[in-house]
């Protein structure tokens, strides 16, 4: 389902002296529908950014990012905004939303961006929403006023409302409570029993050895390092 | 429609003014549903570039090909005055920066949204007031404001009052310049949550003009950088954002000041 080949990514800072910065080289993964692999290495060593770049969310120097039939690393805007609707969801650690919009509306909003009946995407965020202890007073209010943790949880509920079959998880279990923090290990475990394609990012080890069948350390894609 | 073809295709237009360049062989396609942004500082041209786009100003040179609900495409640069004017009044609407030069300002709220109608042919009163009724609804103006003129509206309101008048005939593209500049920022989320809400349910394109990059992240699909007449980066509005690649995309982003 995604297919990351010999794909390398560099930053030029043209506004300080054109540094040019190489952060990646080589990097190949594959990723089978029903797989969960988990991205490990230490901080800085490109986690985000490899998961960035099959979002779409940063371009690619050269090789290839197929997810589905689509390659992003190549793909126009148009075919990247397509895939993002329909096939490959991405649960950031941030959740980006438009002031003042009522949390329930901002979880059922990938559902209606399918073509879903309101009706259903409101039951689904409804229940999502409760299955992540997001008390029920607070789905009329924007999610901008909440805690950190709610916020968090929010943004999972939004990233499984619509049944992706491929999907990006940025540490989806930081910050959470045990409770909460099963919830989301058994959603992303029902994620993968429907047979979606899935790519994490867990510091939490018990999380990582709970949802994922193996790890990627991206440390060897390091440009320099002889793969 | 199918929703392959583009709605527009813009092909190297121009437009100076003597020797300064206003915009400069600027093309693109723009498709059923998405929004695109254009984002540069003050007098890099995306102004004059809309202003071409949407046929208030003759450009140069180049062409604005428009899929025409009779599934022709047609060049508006080369329609004919009356042509370009109807298109303006039915499938393109334009949301100015200002309500003032959107909105007739000695008319009634509800006759500045039945203005439009009758202009399509509209002359059912009942059906008039009904839609007028409907529209202020919907961009969250109460019923009984509809006899008050725009005068004796906030600056928030007259401007969902302009976002009104202009989507009430059902419009397929709609220009936007600004649209939340000079607005207070509770109004501004108001105003995008509601811009957001009618792409979504009727399936409207939108080419918005601003330079505020916290707008563009919140309403485009893909984002259109300007500088000096050129168009310099285009892409995803977030990868454009996030990892900008020319050197001045990349000024313009690390200079927001954070909040």
């Amino acid at each position: 389902m995604i297919s990351v080949q010999d794909v390398a990514k560099r930053f030029v800072l043209h506004n300080q002296g054109s540094t040019v910065i190489p952060v990646m080289q080589g990097a190949s993964l594959e990723v089978a529908s029903g797989e969960c692999v988990a991205l490990v290495g230490a901080s800085g060593a490109g986690k985000s950014t490899l998961m960035r770049m099959i979002y779409g969310n940063y371009t690619v120097a050269s090789g290839s990012i197929r997810v589905g039939d689509v390659d992003v690393a190549t793909a126009p805007p148009r075919d990247i905004l397509a895939l993002r609707r329909h096939s490959l969801g991405y649960v950031s650690q941030f959740l980006r939303v438009v002031p003042r919009v009522p949390t329930l509306d901002v979880v059922a909003e990938p559902l209606l961006a399918v073509g879903a009946g309101a009706e259903d995407a409101r039951a689904r965020a409804q229940r999502l929403l409760g299955q992540l202890n997001i008390p029920e007073r607070l789905w009329s209010l924007s999610p901008t006023t909440f805690s950190g943790g709610e916020q968090q949880r929010v943004n999972i509920a939004r990233g499984f409302a619509h049944a992706y079959p491929a999907m990006l998880l940025d540490e989806p279990t930081a910050s959470l409570d045990e409770t909460n923090r099963a919830v989301v290990l058994g959603l992303i475990a029902d994620a993968k029993a429907r047979g979606a394609a899935i790519i994490g990012i867990f510091h939490d080890t018990d999380a990582r050895a709970a949802v994922c069948d193996r790890e990627v350390d991206v440390s060897a894609f390091a440009p320099g390092v002889a793969a | 429609m199918s929703a392959d073809q583009a709605l527009l295709q813009v092909a190297g237009l121009t437009k100076t003014y003597g020797r300064r360049v206003g915009c400069c062989d600027v093309s693109f396609d723009l498709f059923p549903g998405e929004v695109m942004g254009i984002v540069g500082e003050s007098g890099s041209g995306k102004s004059t570039l809309l202003n071409c786009l949407a046929g208030h100003m003759p450009p140069d040179a180049g062409a604005v090909r428009f899929h025409m609900r009779d599934g022709t495409v047609r060049d508006t640069v080369r329609m004919s005055e009356p042509e370009r004017r109807m298109l303006g009044r039915t499938d393109w609407a334009f949301v100015h920066q200002h309500a003032v030069d959107g909105l007739r300002m000695n008319v009634s709220a509800g006759g500045n949204v039945g203005e439009r109608l009758m202009a399509v042919g509209a002359r059912h009163y009942g059906d008039i007031r009904g839609a007028a009724v409907d529209w202020l609804g919907r961009v969250e103006i109460a019923e009984d404001r509809i006899d008050d003129r725009p005068r004796q509206f906030s600056g928030g309101m007259q401007q969902r009052l302009q976002i009104a008048r202009n989507l009430v005939t059902g419009p397929r593209l709609v220009f936007m310049d600004e649209p939340t500049g000079g607005l207070d920022v509770s109004v501004q989320a108001r105003l995008l949550d509601l811009l957001r809400g009618l792409v979504r349910e009727m399936g409207l394109s939108a080419i918005i003009v601003t330079h505020d990059l916290a707008v563009v992240r919140l309403l485009a699909d893909r984002l259109m950088v300007m500088k000096d007449g050129q168009v310099v980066e285009t892409g995803l509005t977030d990868q454009v954002l996030d990892d900008p690649q020319h050197a001045y995309s990349q000024l313009l982003v690390s200079s927001v000041l954070q909040v």
